[in-house]
């Protein structure tokens, strides 16, 4: 999930007799799956959570550039590397779709980049992990992408509209980046042995990190509940992680690969697998800043904006100078 | 930091004679860079023919609250759709 742990200022969820007339007509038109749009009556703490939330998934957008641009002067072949190149172009696409959405709801582009360059908004955790070999970069598009899929394609529904829009955006562009990480690590498996051990190298590093992605189970959480009563969230964190577990196990195995959890086992009973748990510990270390590549992703972002003022500095000077051409053109005609 | 450029709304003509569609938004200092900007948000795969862009800040709507007003009359006005008229089959298509 790209979005994670993400909260709704709710103490709990509150029933349709105990809201006040706007609030419960607002309520009953997300009940009867109409769509929300920006300058319509919403309430503050609908308007808030999705800020938080749609600009946190467009900053993990942003940084998640980062560990596959790590790789582009290192693919293995023109080709790999024109399909790289594509894949994280369209990722600074989504960060873009998404930033508008969240600018629809009053908070501005700087604002966003200022939480994100201050370390004030979180992004998601998975994208604090180093990419040691090219295997990682195919593990990246088929687990990262693959999970990201799961959590984006129920949110095509979400309330919001233009965050559903965005997402059928993304959704339609995303399946590429899954599907070629997998073509990579097919290739790699069908390649010597020691490629092949990179590939199960990098699924045992990407595992875990991967299923943490959904964040802990949440069917406790009133912010879970109350994005639910919203349609910001459809589904559980659990139900997304398994679904993904039982889509994402034949995969490895197809690939020849072993997924590096000992409790991993099908149930037939459930009609799923079982698995282990992910180390939440890790996960709230990460969160908290203290992964293995916070810092040097938050310094990555920070140079590439600070290193192009010159360029957006020039873009505008350049902007000004051809409107004061065009007026002063004008004076002179009339 | 530089002040933040202006936004731009993007409009996209798709391969099949339709109209310029709706597709988002975007910052860009001036027209020229927002068509730029918007070949390469927006038409990664083929998705248009034509772009227009217009700053957002030039664009006038209704209101939600006027919803009622503005679009309420049509509803009384089934006649203006061919379905409300029962012409007997031996007329043949009309």
């Amino acid at each position: 999930m790209y979005a994670q742990m993400v909260k709704t200022d709710a103490a709990r969820v509150r029933s349709l007799d105990e809201m006040d007339p706007v609030e419960r007509a607002f309520q009953e038109r997300v009940d009867a799956g109409q769509k929300i749009e920006p300058k319509e009556w919403m309430p503050e703490g609908y308007r808030k959570t999705l800020v938080r939330q749609i600009s946190q998934h467009a900053h993990s957008e942003i940084v998640g550039q980062l560990p596959e641009g790590n790789w582009i002067s290192r693919a293995p072949t023109l080709e790999r590397k024109a399909i790289l190149l594509a894949k994280v172009q369209d990722e600074a696409g989504h960060g873009l779709y998404l930033y508008c959405a969240a600018e629809t709801l009053g908070i501005s582009r700087d604002q966003m980049y200022e939480q994100l360059h201050s370390g004030k908004a979180k992004y998601s955790s998975i994208f604090n992990y180093p990419t040691l070999t090219w295997a990682d970069i195919g593990a990246i598009g088929w687990l990262v992408d693959g999970a990201a899929i799961m959590n984006q394609v129920p949110l095509q529904r979400c309330s919001y509209g233009p965050y559903a829009r965005a997402m059928v955006r993304i959704c339609k562009e995303e399946s590429f980046h899954q599907r070629q990480g997998y073509d990579a690590l097919m290739r790699m498996v069908k390649g010597t042995p020691a490629q092949k051990a990179m590939v199960q190298d990098a699924l045992n590093r990407w595992w875990w990190p991967s299923l943490m992605m959904f964040g802990p189970s949440d069917d406790a959480s009133v912010h879970s509940a109350q994005s639910m009563a919203w349609k910001i969230k459809q589904n559980s964190n659990d139900e997304l992680r398994q679904k993904f577990v039982d889509q994402t196990v034949p995969q490895a195995k197809y690939l020849g690969l072993t997924v590096p959890d000992p409790d991993l086992k099908w149930n037939e009973e459930k009609g799923g697998h079982d698995f282990g748990e992910p180390d939440w510990e890790e996960f709230f270390n990460v969160i908290a800043g203290n992964g293995p590549c916070n810092a040097e992703r938050l310094d990555a972002r920070k140079k590439a904006w600070n290193d192009g003022a010159w360029f957006r500095d020039g873009l505008t000077a350049h902007a000004e100078k051809a409107a004061d051409r065009r007026a002063a053109a004008k004076i002179a005609a009339e | 930091m530089s002040s933040e450029w202006p936004l731009w709304e993007v409009f996209i003509r798709g391969q099949h004679g339709l109209n310029h569609r709706h597709v988002g938004s975007l910052h860009a200092p001036d027209a020229e860079m927002a068509i730029n900007n918007a070949r390469d948000v927006y038409t990664r795969r083929n998705e248009g023919v034509s772009i227009w862009v217009v700053r957002s800040s030039e664009i006038t709507a209704s209101a939600p609250s006027e919803k009622g007003p503005l679009f309420d009359p049509s509803n009384s006005k089934v006649y203006r759709h061919p379905t409300f008229f029962d012409i007997p089959d031996e007329v043949g298509h009309m």
